[in-house]
Order: structure tokens, then sequence, then C-alpha cells
């Protein structure tokens, strides 16, 4: 199989896209494509990474504006015909707002910005994206957001909740989901979900901030490792 | 967009000097505007000068001063002055620019938008250079933390700093901040940035070329921060809330924005000269750029993109609207400028072109507003300079009278170590430094508040490693020696963590240079810095002087900040502060000592800042820290953490608490002669770094230090079980030494 190729869209204001690019193409060594954020497509790549960042400055609802950009047509378009889009930080901010993700991430309950590392227990490893960790494991792994507070209805929840579609949690370093551990009071401690497809994640933490030692951690490794994986995977069984 | 033509703007007032003297000039510097021009100055001239002659701009009341720095040698590729920034060569062809400047005055009326603009401001001082920015760091002092309106300007200090780093994307590294009672009023907030650049594409803040075209570019200008400078060059006072408007806003992503359209035109060599607009705006980057390159300049004021309506060519000049550039580019070369700029969603627009001669020719709806000879505005040019008056301030004499052996000795020493961690100079800063993102283009080795802040360079080896110092209350009990120690301690940080010192930035924080007391500080403290970088070998790249922190009590201590850039030239040599081995011997680097004069120790028991600041002997200083850079070279050393603040038995404290696993340290031998238990473990003496070595490696670690001939002693060994243990002295669980150290200054902000 040929190298993946990932693309990584660039909003005016993401700041984590060179982090996603390092991450993709120096650790993980695919291919990378950065896709400004006023193209009409996001070409032939095999992914989409919507990175972290303050896109148009975040002055209004996060993510809000980004879903109008030229290019998130065609990332909608990628999304629905089964295209694998990954969305962090700002990104799922973005993707709820587009509609890819249910849901909403609303202040942290502390209202304040938040930078630290964090532990995320492993709530399905049947994912596109966490097919290399065991169910349970618990990652460390950066978070930096002031809006990652993830909120949603009562039946929505249950439907996330019924149907596997939450992937990770926050938690304490033995594993336990407590309140405390969560940094910004999300609902069921969520920090990760995927919809109901499988093929689009959205998460607040950040993977690409853990994928070698001298970050502190090299735990967000598993999850672009289980992106790979299922692409292996997929074209053997194709 | 603009719609002055349609609107009539307001008569301009009669220039008279009594105008002249509430624009803050002095009736000479009044006289020699008229020498000059050899006529009245217009309005707008008058705005012009007194912005381009405040102490902001013009450095006039510290210059002569500031040129006895060592600003010249070793790596320096740029000297202090000439550019935006400082910038050091740093091998692969590559060099690292940096600067930190103040931004007291904003903060102290308006502390969100001030800090968040302080960020923005030295982060486009690092970007003109043609410099990515990758690391920001700020150094704070802020009154006492029990008082109300202190915790008001520390949370949003904090958050200023926090939201406009955060979303520019440069990680907050490092950085330090003190709480004293002689802030209250008068913070300071100095905020430093460092960033890399190729060295063959360094861009120069200059105006060449006959003909070549001036672009104003970035954010449309508004009415925001006119006179920006000239408040930051009064003392703080009640009217100071009025003040308010002279306060920019800051808009981190449009500066985002900014950032990498600059980038992308200076890469692709489209650009003659560049400068940032911050302190006096458009005036202070045309004419400073026109200066350099001994050129004139014409700009037509219609051009200039407003955000407000009737705006004069007064305000236009004088406004400080942030996110704004002043470009030179040759004119074939404008139309691929405009169109990296309009890519980014940036305003850009031609406002004029260099001409011959010395002359920056202002017009706006077709009359000349203002001819001014670009060379008599500057520093360097014919901007004053001053010496001014010093007398050594008489409460020196009253504060050195103490005798330390008047201090009662303690009954429990834990109890005195478990206040020391919880007070709030010491305390765990995490409440401010988890606000920051500290991690953002994974760059970022240590964690914030390590000895200093480890950058690594993507696609090299190396490393940068960067910090701030100073310790207010050692210069305000002897201003010349607590400078030195700025230096030092800074250069030890950068040290204990792999790094070569390469060269300083300062920010020189004083109160009002008139008083000849004050002054008296200043000059000594500048020669501190001077006679401590000699030694070290670290020029002073540049930087910045803030006056008048004052509020209507006293001045703030004398605070001489020194920001240090260091290079690790190799990843492997990379040092935590923190033990992580049980069994590691642990062994202090220098003499031990028992001075408490200016210490938390004493500060604790008597509530006084008191005695004289510790010894400081500069070249035993540099021999101690070559051989701490040697024994980390040779992979000897497994942790090195400096002795500061809260003496030897703090800094054991937070090396057994920084791994975040449990392990303890037991201290069983301390050196015979000792006359004062309580001096020795929490006196702050200078020139003291604890190391730790594999048990293995201990004969070969003495053998190596003897030869370097550096006092030190064995004290013991890391051990598995959580508890700091010092002879009998002290024993208590590290958890509860962290509780103190973690939970202080967030319990202190919820009350």
């Amino acid at each position: 199989m040929s190298k993946l190729k990932v693309g990584i869209v660039v909003f005016p204001g993401s700041n984590r896209d060179h982090d996603a690019q390092y991450a993709m193409e120096s650790v993980m060594k695919l291919e990378t494509r950065l896709i400004w954020h006023k193209e009409g497509s996001v070409g032939d790549v095999d992914a989409v990474i919507l990175p972290g960042g303050f896109s148009y400055g975040d002055y209004l609802r996060c993510g809000a504006i980004a879903r109008f950009s030229p290019i998130m047509t065609d990332v909608v378009r990628f999304a629905k015909s089964g295209g694998i889009v990954m969305g962090i930080c700002n990104g799922f901010q973005i993707l709820a707002e587009a509609g890819l993700l249910p849901g909403v991430l609303l202040r942290n309950e502390s209202l304040k910005f938040v930078c630290d590392f964090i532990n995320l227990r492993v709530e399905n490893n049947q994912t596109r994206f966490s097919s290399q960790c065991n169910q349970g494991d618990v990652l460390r792994v950066l978070i930096a957001h002031g809006d990652g507070n993830y909120f949603a209805e009562p039946d929505t929840v249950k439907r996330l909740e019924d149907n596997r579609q939450i992937v990770f949690r926050y938690c304490d370093e033995r594993g336990n989901v407590t309140k405390e551990s969560s940094p910004n009071g999300s609902i069921n401690n969520i920090a990760g979900i995927i919809n109901e497809q499988g093929n689009v994640l959205g998460m607040m933490p950040h993977p690409e901030n853990a994928v070698e030692p001298v970050m502190g951690s090299s735990d967000g490794r598993k999850i672009f490792e289980s992106l790979v994986e299922s692409f292996v995977y997929h074209s053997l069984s194709a | 967009m603009s719609t002055q033509t349609l609107t009539e703007t307001k008569p301009e007032p009669k220039v008279t000097l009594e105008l002249a003297l509430e624009h803050g000039l002095t009736k000479e510097e009044y006289e020699k505007i008229l020498q000059i021009l050899g006529r009245v100055p217009t309005y707008t001239e008058l705005g012009i000068y007194s912005v381009m002659w405040s102490e902001h701009c013009s450095y006039k009341n510290s210059i002569a001063m500031l040129k006895t720095l060592p600003r010249s040698g070793g790596r320096l590729l740029v000297g202090a002055g000439e550019e935006n920034a400082g910038l050091i060569d740093i091998g692969d062809g590559l060099a690292v620019a940096f600067k930190i400047e103040s931004h007291n005055h904003p903060s102290a009326v308006e502390p969100y938008q001030g800090a968040a603009t302080g960020v923005g401001g030295i982060m486009r001082d690092i970007f003109t250079m043609g410099a990515r920015p990758i690391a920001s760091l700020n150094s704070l002092r802020f009154g006492n933390l029990t008082d109300k309106r202190v915790k008001h300007l520390f949370k949003n200090v904090v958050k200023g700093i926090g939201d406009y780093g955060n979303s520019f994307g440069v990680p907050t590294v490092a950085g330090e901040i003190y709480f004293d009672d002689c802030y209250r009023d008068n913070p300071l907030v100095n905020a430093m940035a460092v960033g890399i650049v190729e060295t063959n594409k360094v861009a120069k803040a200059i105006a060449k070329g006959l003909g070549n075209l001036v672009l104003i570019v970035g954010s449309s200008t508004g009415r925001d921060g006119i006179h920006g400078a000239t408040f930051a060059s009064e003392e703080i006072s009640e009217a100071s809330e009025a003040k308010r408007p002279s306060v920019q806003v800051g808009d981190p992503f449009t500066e985002k924005l900014l950032l990498e359209a600059t980038l992308e035109a200076i890469g692709q060599g489209l650009i003659v000269g560049i400068q940032d607009m911050g302190a006096a705006g458009l005036t202070c980057s045309s004419t400073e750029m026109s200066a350099k390159g001994n050129s004139g300049m014409e700009m037509n004021l219609d051009n200039v993109p407003l955000r407000e309506e009737a705006m004069t060519s007064y305000e236009i000049l004088l406004s400080e609207s942030q996110e704004r550039m002043l470009l030179v580019v040759k004119p074939e070369n404008e139309e691929a400028v405009s169109k990296i700029f309009r890519k980014w969603d940036l305003e850009v627009s031609v406002i004029g072109k260099v001409t011959g001669g010395e002359f920056v020719s202002i017009y706006q709806n077709g009359e000349l507003k203002a001819k001014v000879p670009a060379e008599t505005l500057v520093l360097g040019g014919g901007a004053p300079v001053y010496h001014r008056e010093t007398k050594e301030p008489t409460y020196l004499a009253t504060v050195k009278q103490f005798d330390p052996g008047t201090l009662p000795i303690p009954n429990d020493f834990n109890a005195v170590l478990l206040k020391l961690l919880a007070a709030p100079n010491i305390a765990n800063k995490g409440w401010a430094t988890r606000q920051y993102d500290s991690k953002v283009r994974s760059n970022t080795v240590a964690e914030p508040f390590s000895d200093a802040a480890i950058i690594r360079l993507k696609g090299t080896n190396k490393a940068l490693a960067v910090k701030t110092d100073c310790n207010g209350r050692y210069v305000y009990l002897n201003p010349r020696r607590g400078a030195q120690i700025a230096v030092a301690e800074s250069a030890r940080n950068v040290v204990c963590t792999g790094g070569l010192p390469l060269g300083i930035t300062n920010c020189l924080n004083f109160g009002n240079p008139y008083d000849p007391e004050v002054y008296w500080q200043f000059k000594e403290a500048v020669g501190g810095i001077g006679d401590a970088c000699r030694v070290f070998e670290t020029p002073v790249t540049g930087g910045n002087v803030s006056f008048y922190n004052e509020s209507p009590d006293a001045a703030v201590y004398p605070t001489p900040v020194i920001g240090m850039v260091g290079l690790v030239e190799n990843m492997r040599h990379v040092t935590r502060n923190y033990f992580s081995n049980p069994g590691d011997i642990i062994i202090l680097l220098g003499k031990f000592g028992e001075e408490v004069g200016g210490s938390e120790y004493l500060y604790q028991a008597t509530g006084k800042v008191i005695g004289d600041a510790p010894g400081l002997d500069l070249n035993y200083e540099k021999r101690l820290q070559e051989l701490c850079l040697k024994l980390i070279r040779a992979g000897i050393i497994t942790s090195a953490h400096d002795v500061s603040e809260g003496g030897l038995a703090v800094s054991l404290a937070e090396s057994c608490m920084g791994s975040g696993q449990p392990i303890g340290a037991a201290i069983e031998r301390l050196p015979d002669g000792i006359q004062r238990l309580d001096f020795a473990l929490f006196g702050e003496s200078q020139s003291r770094i604890i190391i730790t070595v594999r048990l293995d490696d201990l004969t070969r670690t003495e053998d190596m230090i003897k030869s370097d001939d550096i006092d030190f002693t064995v004290l013991g060994q890391v051990t598995p079980e959580p508890r700091l243990i010092i002879g009998k002295a002290i024993n208590i669980p590290i958890e509860s030494a962290r509780s103190a150290y973690v939970n202080a200054i967030p319990t202190l902000m919820s009350e």
C-alpha cells in the first residue's frame, strides 16, 4: 500500500496545523498536505484533519464561522461519502458546528483556559481511531482549551452511550471516571466521540502533542496508529 | 473605510509653550523644536515631537547609562538598538531573535488589554525581523495577594497573557511572578518573546531606495492608544484611570494573520524594510526607518485605512492601534506583496514613497500637515540625552542596620518550611501557568517553572534554554549587587537545564528618573548588569526601560528583569530540576552560606525587607556554572536545581515534588561550623546548585569538582520513601509539602 495521505485544513487562526503536520509526517511517516480554507476541494487525500487553534479568532462561538469556510462544503461531502475526518480541539468544535457530530462545546466549567496533561480512558477500541488500544487503556494526553465542556441533550447522550460512540472519557490515573478527573465539566466526562458511521472523530485532547517522549507522552501515537491500521485493514478487505 | 473627506475635521489648537508642556515636553525641549524647525511647529508636529521625545521612545534619561553595557561580541549578529530585537547566531544557519518589553502602565489601568497587547507588541518586534516566534515568557509583579484589587489585576493580567498567546499560537513557556506590597498600584508586566530566523532571511527596519513605496498593512487605524507612549512616561496616579482610552485593544487573530503574511512576504524576498507599529504608531515607524536609511519619506494619510470617522492627521499619526506594520517595497513588488496580505484577509494600502533628503512630509486632504527632519526625532539622532543627578538613597543605611542575630530561632523547622512553600513568592504558580498554552508547536521540552524552559529546534539536535529573573528585594537592598544576582541567577537557571548562556535582554523597571535617589538605583543596577554580563560573556542584545513606576506612596522596588537565552548543544544535555532515581547522591555545589538579608524567610519572620543582598563573587559563580555544565555534558548529572528563594530546604523540597512519582530525600550530613541552622537552611546565599549523580559516579564527580576547585558538600541520598528529612531539623511527608506548595495561590484566589 502506498503512503497514506493526510490533508490538514488551515483556517485563518489555526495554530496546531504545524503540530498535526509534524506528528503525521515526521513521527508517523505519512504524507501530508496543508489545505488552505479557501480551497474548494480536499483533493486526493485519504483522511482529513481539522486542527486546533482559534479559527477566525473564535470571537463568536468557537468554530461557528469556520464551518462556513469554502473548504467545509467539501469536508462535509468527504465525510458523508465515508472519508475519514478527525477534528481535534477547535476542529471538534467546527465538526459540531457543521453538524457532522452531535452536541456542542461550552465554556469550561472553571471559565478558564486549561493547558495540562490529562488521562483518557478508551471506551471503545472497536473504532478506526482506537483499534490499537485495549479497552479501558488509560492514555496520557495534553489538553489546551477554554471551550471543551461537551454538552448534548439527554436523548442524544443516551444515543451516544447506547451506540458506543463515546470513544474517550476523562479519567484519573487509574482509569476511574470521576467528576474531579474532568478538566472542563463535560457531560459524562466525554472527551471524544464518533459519528454513527464511525468515520468522523471529534476530540478535545491533542494526541498530536503526545507522540514522542520529549513531548512528555507518546500515548497519542496509538490513536494515529489505529488510523493507519484501519486503512491497512480496509485495503486488505477491499 | 475612510469617510473623512466627507466630514469636516475639527480646527487644530494653536501651538504654544503651554500646549507643549501639556504634551509632556519641557520648556527647553520646546525651544529646541523651535530651533530645529526654525518656526512654530504645527499641532501635528508637536504631537510627533512629544511622542518621539517621550521617555518611552527616546530613552532620553537612560541611554547614556545603557551605552555602558556590553553590547557586542560573542555570537551577536545584531547589537542592541540596531533593529527591533537583538539577534544571536546559534549555528546551522539559524539565529535567535529575542527581546523583553514592559506594559506596566496600561496593565495598571486595564489589566486584561494591557497585558494582552504587551504580548502582541513584543511578538511583532520578533516577526518584524523575519523570525518566527517560538516562545513567550513573562515576568510579573503584583502587590500582596490578599488585596482584592491585586487579585483583580493578577487574574486579568494572566487572562490577558493567556488569551493573546494561546490564540496567537506561541507557547508561553516560562517566567516568574512575585508579590510585594510596593507593586500594589503599579504592577509590572514584562513580556518577552523569542524567535528563530534563518540568518540570510533577516529583515531590516529601514527605508531606502528613492521611489520605493511605503505600505501600511494589517489592521485599520483607530483612535485607540493615542499618546500611549506619553502615558507610559508618567507616574500612575488617580488621574490614570482617565487614561484608560490610552490603552490599546489587542486582536490576536489579526496578529496571527499578520505573522503568517509578514513571514511569507519576507521569505519571498519582497521586502526592503519593515517595522511594526508599537509605541507612537505610524510616527515612530516612519521616522525611525527614514532616519536609519538616511532617506526622506512622503506620506498621504488619506490612504491610511481608518476604522473611525473624521480622524485628524494628529490622531492618525499618534494612534497605537495594534497589529499594524509599515513596509517599504520596490514598486515592481507591490502587487505581489499586496496579494499575500489580501490572501490573509488583511488591509494593505500604499501610503507614500521614499524620497531624497531628510524630511518626513505628511499630507492630508491635500494639505501639508507636518514636515520634520527624521534624524532630529530619533534615539541616537536629535532626541534629547540627559545625564540625571544621583544621590544614594537614605533608606539604605536604615535597612542595613539590621542585625540578624536578634532574630529568634524557630522551634519548629517543619512549620517554617511549610510556610515558605506556601508563600506566594515561592509557591507553585500553576494557577497562572495552566492558563497558558505552553505546548503549542510541540517544541516545549521542560514544564513551565522548571529552572529554565527548553524549546527544541526541530530539524537540529539543539534546543534553546530561556528564563527571566529578578529578585527586586535584593536590588532594593543593594542595587548593584542585586542586578548582578539577577544576571547570575538567570545564567545559573539556563546552565542547570543544560544550556550555555548566550546573551540577555533586559527590562529595567524603575521609579521617576528625576528623583536622584531613583536614578542612583538605576545607575547602580545598570552598572551591576554590565559587571555580570562582562564576566558571563553574555552581551546585552537590547531591551526596554520603564521609568515612572510609582504610585501615590513610593516607587516600586528597582526591578531590572533579565531575560536570558542559552543554547543546549545537544538534546541529550537537557536536565530536569527534580529527583527521579532513588539511590542517587545529592550534592551541593558551592558554599554553605547563612545569609538571610532580603530573604523570604526574613520577610515571613519580620514582615520586612531588610539586611543586605546576599554576597556574590562573579568569577566564582562563573566557574561554578562552567563546572555544572561540564558535569551535565559528561552525562553524569541526573538533576540540577539552583538554590534561590527559600534557600536550601525549599530547593530540596521542590526537587522532591517535581516528578509526580513518590520520591524523597534524606540529608544526613550538614557541614561543621554552622552558626544558625535556620539561616543555613532558609538563607539565600548565592552561587549554589543542588545536583544528583548516580552512586557509581560519585568518585568521578568528586574528582571533577575538586579539580575545578569548587566547594561542595555531599548532602545525602534520594529515597524511595516520599519524605524530606534534613538532619534532626526537618522531617515532613512530601505530600504535605506539595499540598502547601500547590494549594497556596488557588486558595488565596478563591477567598
